[in-house]
């Protein structure tokens, strides 16, 4: 698995990049609430007042909200206002400012000087207080506010303004207690309906704030979700590139690794398996990934920033998702813990279905014969009911889940707004942040949602990848050797064997045993046996397909084991029990071992091979094309073709394994009288069942069992072998035999 | 299942059509837009899938109620909602502008909030009870289809599977299937709530403001475009991913499978090359199709998004204007929501509806098949059969176009032995399968006891013939069932008796379990020549008058098949025998010689007959057993 993990190496940087990306996506839907929360709260319920502190105020009522100011704050105010007024001000600045503030033409007006955020942030605290005492003195509860009778029909502030500092001081501490006890939403809102007042006072369009303020937010928002595809687009490509990317490579490393296999690590995972490893494994994986980068990054980032973002609107609220998160794992939870075990007792229903399904169709002809249509039919009956009831119980609790995630979501939303709204009436939050709060619930309840879902997937993707592990894993048993020798030149195509043993790896019996013989340049040495006697293991040994457990095999006077397996190979041809061609043209086929081969060649092993009278009938000649597992081709036409494929490379070792047997028996004349002319020289080893094939042949080797049981011509072993005898006359009559 | 198996009818499913990815839960991923295939008939297809349901019609109707009236309850939702914040929103303004006796009223919003509550557990229920019902159509119907399926193999002629591959037909009962059940499980009614919800939807949001409400519906046709504008795209390189992916694994599969040739031909570099050159392609139109099909999530969220802004936006403004509420604005971002939601998986469903619809179509067209003949109206019986075949002037051809054989006629008497010889795939079943009936000949006839084959029962005759293949057909069941499968009446102690006759008592007691070891499911845990008995065993217990033998025992061991022989032998004893013979002694011995080449049989008679007419026998005769082939390397 560490292995597989690695891989991804070379996506480091992409995958860093998609988490940042992703980390800029979250952070963009996130705000989303947070700024409609403002458009409510600010744009609608405050009239699009962001800030306490007045962007402008008449000194008329500067100088009221400042009686209630202490000296150290009132020069903070003093320094960040300036005050226009007709008479000071140039032409120009005059009609400037009048047009902004009509008002000015009545009197002077207090503009604040500063854009500065943290500045105006310290002059709201400072104003929300003076401001709201103002207020309500100004819709006549003053009375209530400074707890001092004024006279009616008398200014309150001439009154306050001509109290000495000390009396002015108690007043001042009185209403503030009072004030204290308001929460701050209230205290706020009360100013900025004070400043709301002051505004259109002084002329300023507030309708048109109000507009602007939601168009200013309105456009960051849209700018934010703009930003969200971008980086969630951006994700997608990455994504996507790095999926693909893996898969390209993982798959590339796997092949490469499977053509070095030898044949012992082909039995440990079969062929078909290996396919499945090579392919399928890969494309799974490779969704998941995608999946993956996207969706577990994601979630929990969503999760954690939804807590957060939740928190910071209303910590007091915070169990409603508690709990939610916990109903709704606890449901899940169920679910799974009763589905999960009916799932995989679903795939066995499944295979069993399919193997009665498969029974039927390849028995068709048995079953007919046997009259035996109605017991097939209750077999198949059985699989279907038992894979049908299960299949329907599971599907009726899985139906359960959505109807239940659906309420418990409307259920976190109806919560929320009952709470909220007591929270909201004691004035601990505002209405826009209720509403971002819901949202922020719903956003971390999907994202365990995504995350569960991960959950599910992770198992199937587990076993895929522990499956391309397990090949990335085995190092090929068959290794060319590290400083390997060149064969003798003068020599040319002598096999020899020395007391060989060999058993397949893991297994405890040997399949050949003290095997030894010599197969000479220029003569045929025959493999004869029944099955299972290990002819086709023997030959399998000198292409090192396998090595040798016990003894060596020496070609040319070297052990095949010091040389690389390449110059090994190029040495033998190779023509196996079952043809195996690649999809090309004949051509393609027959040229397989020699690239270089001219088309006098190609024709000259055709020849041999007794293909031509194919080719020639063939429309497009050499060019036919060969499907893949050379399917438009008969069993005949295969053998041939593999058998002129090994002619072509022109080998000093030929290796016949079985290779006639689909030949029909007048080709096979024919190809064997050819044949005879061609491999003159070369050294020639046949395994063959029938015994008519091997009875002129120089040397018989006779196995049973893995051992040599005899060895010598066909008249020499009729005489002396038991098993050749045995062999041979259950193939023929004695007179031909003779 | 095997490994095997598994692998390459997982490979026949993704050439066919791609996985259409549902999702873990179930329900279709977002990876879901394949390049579905189309039925060639649509209409016609879903009237008869339609057809199918009419037993259900009455829950389908029930759970079309129940699903819109669950949507139904589900929108009413926000607009209750927004009612219940305005109510809220105005309580608090009344608060802060100390207007007397101002306040939140809970009384109000908490009867919205009951009646709430009330309308999302119904909801809840209903949608429950809906998928309970589909839930279980849809399986009875899959189950309803799978034995319709299977009872069909079982009645068409033999012939139809000469062209049909196997996995086609597993691919009805496992893969076609399951399409419709899920279709009808999840598709089918999100289709019809997907249509509720945007209906109901746009009624909500009419009575709520028609500004906004014509707004949002500009949403409608830039998601459309937007969505197909991506889908084309990407079902593009989704084909081509898929072509790649078959020559990638077609590669893979020819190189593992040819390992052996291509590691002596030193063929590792250039299979490598060839792989990363596919690899490459595949590389390219992979990440496309994954992006493509990406994007189209966050694209939809993208649309969601850009309504709740906008709505947000003109509901602020509108507020302010008093137009709307403040509730309103949080109907209507909810209410975008549920609008783009079906948008976003509408082309998904199409998809989805159009492979059901060419999955239905696959298996309407298998059901539809012609059957067997019928059986005929006054089925002759013959009483103690003796055995005697005759063959009348017959023609046949796989092809009716091209006939193999032709004016073939043969009198056998009850007893004799027939060989028929030729080369590998000269046609030597065709015989056997025109004595079963698996075929009926074109013109002339096969008499039985003097009886035309075709006024028989088939069930019957059948009953006459027992058969040993070389193809031996076992199943996943003990030993002593497989034997019993020759006649299921036999006792215990007929199934013993019949496993000596055919040499099997002497195996079976070696293995674990003896007779009641159950054989797996590709009969690999017994030997292929154990096997071989086993069927001998089987046809030995049917007891026939006729038997069909063949002889070929290619993977099998020498002592093993001279135990074959015997069995054979002992089983042929007092019965007229077809044999597919490979034998020179049986050859010798046979009463009549039927010579086929190409599919035809060439020539007919005894041994010394057909070699004295020195024709395609003679010359085979010659080349098997006089030319020496090992003359090959003594050049």
């Amino acid at each position: 698995m560490l292995k597989l993990i690695k891989s991804l190496k070379p996506f480091t940087w992409a995958i860093i990049f998609i988490f940042i990306l992703l980390l800029g996506q979250a952070m963009s839907d996130l705000t989303l609430p947070d700024l409609m929360s403002r458009i409510i709260n600010v744009g609608i319920q405050q009239n699009g007042i962001e800030n306490v502190a007045p962007t402008a105020i008449r000194s008329s009522e500067m100088s009221k909200v400042l009686l209630f100011v202490n000296s150290t704050d009132k020069s903070i105010i003093t320094n960040d206002y300036q005050l226009l007024d007709k008479n000071s001000l140039s032409a120009t600045d005059y009609d400037n400012y009048v047009k902004l503030y009509p008002d000015l033409a009545n009197g002077p007006i207090y503009k604040l000087n500063t854009t500065d955020g943290s500045e105006i942030s310290r002059l709201n605290t400072i104003f929300a207080k003076p401001i709201l005492i103002v207020s309500y003195i100004e819709s006549g509860a003053a009375d209530a506010a400074l707890g001092q009778q004024i006279p009616a029909g008398v200014d309150p502030f001439v009154v306050l303004a001509q109290l000495p500092p000390a009396q002015l001081e108690t007043i001042l501490r009185r209403a503030d207690s009072m004030i204290a006890s308001l929460p701050e939403s209230v205290i706020r809102q009360g100013a900025v309906s004070y400043l709301a007042t002051e505004y259109r006072a002084i002329g300023i369009d507030l309708n048109q704030m109000q507009i602007g303020y939601m168009v200013r937010i309105g456009g960051f928002m849209l700018l934010l979700t703009l930003a969200s595809i971008v980086c969630s687009i951006s994700v997608g490509f990455l994504a996507a590139k790095v999926a693909a990317g893996f898969g390209r490579d993982t798959r590339r490393k796997i092949f490469a690794k499977v053509e070095n296999y030898s044949n012992s690590e082909f039995d440990k995972f079969s062929t078909a398996s290996l396919i499945t490893r090579s392919t399928n494994d890969i494309q799974q994986i490779q969704l998941v990934l995608v999946f993956m980068l996207r969706i577990v990054f994601y979630a929990p980032i969503m999760g954690i920033g939804g807590i957060i973002k939740a928190l910071g609107q209303d910590a007091s609220m915070s169990w409603i998702i508690a709990a939610a998160v916990m109903a709704l794992l606890a449901m899940l939870g169920i679910v799974f813990v009763i589905a999960i075990p009916k799932f995989r007792i679903i795939q066995k229903y499944v295979d069993k279905l399919n193997l009665v399904t498969r029974e039927m169709l390849t028995g068709l002809m048995v079953v007919r014969a046997f009259n035996t249509q109605k017991v097939e039919e209750a077999k198949f009956e059985k699989a279907n009911v038992d894979l049908t009831k299960t299949t329907l119980f599971i599907n009726r609790i899985m139906v359960f889940l959505m109807p239940m995630i659906m309420l418990l979501m409307n259920a976190v939303i109806l919560l929320i707004v009952w709470v909220g709204a007591h929270q909201i009436d004691a004035g601990s939050m505002q209405l826009g942040n209720m509403i971002a709060f819901m949202q922020y619930s719903i956003q971390i309840i999907m994202s365990f949602l995504m995350l569960t879902m991960v959950f599910v997937m992770m198992p199937r993707a587990a076993v895929s990848a522990q499956r391309i592990s397990e090949v990335l894993e085995t190092e090929p048993s068959i290794r060319d050797p590290e400083k390997p020798v060149t064969f003798p030149a003068g020599v040319k195509g002598l096999v020899e064997f020395q007391n060989v043993g060999f058993k397949y790896p893991g297994a405890d019996d040997y399949i050949l045993n003290g095997i030894s013989f010599t197969a000479l340049p220029g003569q045929t040495t025959a493999i004869v046996g029944g099955t299972g006697s290990g002819k086709t293991t023997l030959i399998n040994l000198i292409p090192r397909f396998y090595d040798v457990t016990e003894g060596n095999i020496l070609i040319n006077h070297t052990d095949i084991r010091a040389v690389t397996q390449h110059d090994l190979r190029d040495k033998i041809g190779y023509i196996p029990q079952k043809a195996s061609l690649f999809s090309g043209t004949l051509e393609s086929n027959i040229a397989y071992g020699n690239d270089n081969l001219h088309d006098g060649e190609v024709i000259k092993a055709a020849e041999i091979a007794q293909l031509m009278d194919y080719v020639v009938s063939s429309e497009k000649g050499f060019d036919t094309p060969v499907a893949q597992g050379a399917a438009n081709l008969s069993g005949g036409q295969k053998q041939r073709l593999s058998i002129a494929r090994a002619l072509a490379k022109r080998p000093e070792i030929y290796i016949f394994d079985d290779a006639f047997s689909a030949i029909d028996f007048k080709t096979d004349a024919a190809l064997r009288k050819a044949l005879k002319s061609e491999t003159g020289n070369s050294t020639v080893l046949i395994v063959a069942q029938r015994i008519n094939t091997v009875m002129n042949a120089d040397q018989i080797i006779v196995l049973e069992h893995g051992l040599v049981v005899g060895q010598g011509t066909h008249k020499d072993l009729m005489n002396n072998c038991k098993v050749y005898q045995e062999l041979a006359l259950s193939q023929l009559s004695m007179e031909e035999l003779a | 299942m095997s490994e095997n198996r598994g692998a390459f009818s997982q490979r026949s499913q993704q050439m066919r059509r791609p996985p259409l990815g549902r999702g873990p839960l179930g329900g279709p991923g977002p990876m879901g837009m394949g390049t579905g295939e189309k039925a060639r008939d649509f209409k016609k297809t879903m009237a008869t899938l339609f057809k199918y349901l009419k037993p259900y019609r009455v829950s389908l109707i029930i759970a079309l109620f129940l699903a819109i009236a669950s949507t139904v309850f589900v929108i009413i939702g926000p607009k209750l909602l927004g009612n219940a914040t305005t109510k809220l929103f105005e309580g608090l303004v009344g608060k802060i502008m100390n207007v007397p006796g101002a306040g939140i009223d809970f009384g109000y919003i908490g009867n919205i909030l009951l009646l709430l509550v009330t309308l999302y557990v119904i909801s809840a229920v209903f949608s429950y009870i809906m998928g309970y019902i589909m839930t279980s159509v849809a399986v009875k119907v899959t189950y309803d289809l799978r034995k319709k399926i299977a009872e069909k193999i079982n009645r068409l002629p033999i012939k139809y599977f000469d062209n049909k591959p196997f996995g086609e037909v597993l691919s009805h009962v496992t893969n076609d299937v399951d399409l419709i059940s899920n279709t009808l499980n999840q598709s089918m009614f999100q289709i019809v709530t997907s249509i509720a919800t945007i209906i109901g939807v746009l009624i909500m949001m009419f009575t709520i403001s028609w500004i906004m409400a014509l707004v949002a519906l500009f949403i409608v046709p830039i998601s459309m475009m937007l969505v197909m504008l991506i889908i084309r795209r990407s079902q593009k390189y989704f084909r081509q991913q898929q072509d790649f992916l078959g020559h990638i694994n077609g590669h893979v599969e020819e190189m593992y499978a040819g390992h052996n040739v291509m590691r002596a031909f030193n063929g590792e570099e250039k299979s490598i090359q060839k792989f990363d050159g596919m690899n490459g392609e595949l590389y390219k139109s992979s990440w496309k199709a994954q992006f493509f099909s990406g994007i189209m999530m966050p694209m939809m969220m993208f649309i969601g998004n850009l309504g709740y802004v906008v709505m947000c936006i003109l509901g602020g403004i509108l507020v302010i204007q008093k137009t709307i509420q403040v509730g309103d604005i949080l109907a209507f971002t909810q209410y975008i929501r549920f609008f783009t939601q079906p948008l976003a998986q509408a082309a998904n469903m199409i998809n989805i509806l159009q492979s059901t619809a060419a999955a239905a179509e696959r298996i309407f067209e298998f059901l539809g098949e012609k059957e067997e003949v019928p059986e005929p109206a006054k089925p002759v019986a013959i009483p103690n059969l003796s055995g005697a075949v005759a063959f009348r002037n017959i023609f046949f051809g796989y092809n009716p176009a091209k006939t193999i054989i032709n004016n073939f006629s043969a009198d056998i008497l009850p007893g004799q032995k027939i060989a028929i010889v030729g080369p590998t795939g000269a046609g030597k079943t065709t015989i056997v399968k025109l004595l079963m009936r698996f075929y009926d000949v074109n013109q002339g006839a096969i008499l039985v006891d003097g009886v035309d084959i075709r006024e028989l029962r088939r069930q019957e005759h059948r009953g006459t013939f027992g058969m040993v293949l070389q193809d031996t057909w076992l199943f996943n069941s003990t030993i002593r069932e497989n034997i019993r499968y020759g006649r299921l009446t036999a006792t215990d102690e007929e199934v013993y008796t019949a496993a000596k006759t055919a040499y099997v008592d002497q195996f079976v007691h070696a293995l674990p379990g003896g007779y009641d070891m159950v054989l797996n499911e590709e009969s690999s845990n017994i030997s292929q020549g154990q096997k071989q008995l086993l069927t001998i065993a089987r046809a030995v217990l049917a007891n026939p008058k006729i038997l069909i033998l063949d002889e070929a025992t290619s993977s099998v061991d020498t002592r093993t098949e001279i135990l074959i022989q015997k069995a054979m032998e002992n089983l042929m004893k007092g019965r007229t025998t077809f044999i597919i013979a490979h034998r020179l002694s049986t050859i010798r011995n046979a009463d009549l010689i039927l010579v086929m080449k190409d599919g035809e049989i060439v020539e007919q008679g005894n041994h010394r007959g057909l070699l004295e007419a020195r024709g395609f026998y003679a010359s085979l005769y010659n080349s098997q057993f006089e030319t020496t082939a090992a003359d090959v390397g003594q050049g």
